[in-house]
């Protein structure tokens, strides 16, 4: 067993348990965006900060990756903390200003601008979508492709997997959804929700601008999510 | 592409057990690129899933899924060399090249990449043309690299590299000279002597270049196979000591003059060779 300190609370949990795990243990809130139950940990959002240790020596770390450890003190929510929290936000804003998720959660914690170039992409790799896929739905259908600026996800040869079942899990968990209706190119599908639906919004001009966050979506009237 | 291939470059990598990054080379340099179909294949043989391959695949730079041409050239864009001006020499390639970077030229003769950091910053701008690395380039010197790549940069290299020097060898049953003055490979004389394989037989020269793998044979030899080496005076076969420490096919030794054994590997592509001086034993 581990005791640490959260915000002057202490805890005790079990060894392996993450920070993040402890925190909410202790109903501490602590947003997060990349990380979800049932799917490893993977540290990509940077959005679940929190401050640990003391003085000139306290850091910043992800709390979702951070194993809990014996007389670690933590601070879920000092000025330092909120600070980082917002330029993360801010910074995905500016990646992905069209996601309900970020665009949520960027309210809620009192982000009301963002002072970088609007990039409008449609995936921000957080990778929920490639777990899911992976450690849940058993197939790897999709993956990261690439690196850097030209990092993306998706199947390989950008074609229709065969392992992918159409289960729609990615779509399911994607904070962007990027991987939303692909019903216009069936060859890339990785979902087939809606194929037999035959849903109106495929004939509606402005499909680029419907988002799958619509739920019930407007167009088509089916729950999106 | 050939299955046949691609399940043969696999099974000398013992299957499963062997790293992805190893057989992902070997492709690689068998077909200058990765097919698609050979990643298919090798993930299907080695339970491995395509998505996984084609991660990695894509993640290195030196992997390639689009077929390159003859010559690979790499212009550094580090930081480095980007402040050195490696920006202007991309677009002196593109201009003379006449094509973009990341592409080939449709002769199939060059393809053109761009590249981060090549760990040598201080003599930048860098580039690197099949494993040859010009230093300082600028806008005039590519012309000169473009020139000396056409006119074949081995050739060029063989002098400047003390690695690689010249042996005479004599057949280590009748003492013959093997050497031909006639028939030069890589411009010095050749080593001829007798190869068979399957239902072929004739002359093969080798390079006597020593570290050269060059060579011309009457007959095309498929790559992987074990030749059968015979002196051209005796017809004995050139029957080495020991077998190929890289492979494990049987090597054929004959002696060099002034003293001392050379050795070879009888796998075509295999690079295996031992020089030993001072040894002889037979
Ligand atoms: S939730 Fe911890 S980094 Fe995304
Ligand atoms: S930047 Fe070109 S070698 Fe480092």
């Amino acid at each position: 067993m581990i005791t640490l300190t959260i915000n002057g609370l202490e805890a005790t949990v079990d060894e392996g348990t993450t920070v993040l795990e402890a925190a909410r243990f202790l109903g501490l809130p602590i947003p997060t965006l990349c990380h979800m139950e049932g799917l490893s940990p993977y540290g990509a959002c940077r959005l679940c900060v929190v401050e640990i240790g003391e003085g000139p020596k306290a850091k910043i770390v992800s709390s979702c990756t951070y194993p809990a450890q014996d007389g670690l003190r933590v601070r879920t929510s000092s000025a330092r903390v909120v600070r980082a929290r917002k330029m993360v936000l801010e910074l995905l804003l500016a990646s992905c200003p069209q996601s309900k998720t970020i665009q949520d959660l960027a309210s809620f914690h009192n982000v009301r601008q963002q002072r970088f170039r609007q990039e409008h992409d449609d995936c921000i790799l957080c990778g929920l979508c490639v777990r899911m896929c992976e450690e849940q739905m058993m197939a790897k259908a999709i993956g990261f492709r690439g690196r850097g600026q030209t990092r993306s996800i998706g199947t390989p040869f950008d074609v229709r997997s065969e392992a992918c079942r159409l289960c729609g899990g990615c779509m399911y968990v994607c904070p962007a959804c990027q991987l939303r209706c692909t019903y216009t190119e069936p060859d890339k599908a990785v979902c087939g929700g809606c194929a037999n639906l035959s849903p109106p919004c495929v004939d509606i001009e402005s499909f680029d601008d419907m988002m799958c966050y619509m739920s019930p979506c407007v167009a088509c009237e089916t729950a999106a999510h | 592409m050939d299955r046949g291939e691609v399940l043969s470059i696999l099974e000398r990598h013992d299957g499963n057990r062997s790293g992805l990054i190893p057989i992902l080379e070997d492709i690689q340099a068998r077909y200058n690129h990765l097919p698609a179909e050979a990643l298919t294949v090798l993930a299907e043989e080695t339970d491995r899933s395509l998505t996984d391959i084609y991660g990695v695949a894509t993640f290195y730079k030196s992997f390639s899924l689009k077929p390159r041409g003859k010559h690979l050239c790499s212009v550094c864009t580090g930081t480095a060399c980007h402040v050195r001006g490696a920006p202007i020499i991309t677009e002196e390639f593109e201009r003379r090249l006449e094509t973009n970077a990341g592409d080939t030229t449709p002769d199939k003769e060059f393809t053109l990449e761009t590249v981060n950091c090549l760990g040598a910053c201080a003599l930048g701008p860098i580039v690197v043309v099949d494993g040859h690395y010009f230093s300082d380039v600028n806008s005039a010197g590519v012309k000169r690299i473009i020139k000396k790549t056409r006119a074949g940069l081995d050739k060029v290299q063989v002098k400047a590299d003390r690695r690689i020097f010249p042996v005479s060898v004599n057949c280590s049953r009748c003492n013959h000279s093997l050497m031909d003055p006639e028939h030069p490979v890589d411009e010095a004389p050749s080593i001829r002597v007798t190869a068979s394989f399957g239902r072929k037989h004739g002359w093969m020269r080798l390079s006597s270049l020593y570290g050269s793998h060059n060579l011309e044979c009457e007959y095309e030899i498929p790559a992987d196979t074990v030749v059968h080496v015979f002196c051209p005076h005796c017809h004995a076969e050139l029957k080495g000591a020991s077998d190929c420490p890289d492979c494990g096919a049987p090597m054929i030794s004959m002696i060099v003059r002034g003293g001392g054994i050379v050795q070879v590997c009888t796998r075509r592509g295999c690079k295996g060779h031992m020089l030993d001086l001072n040894g002889g034993g037979f």
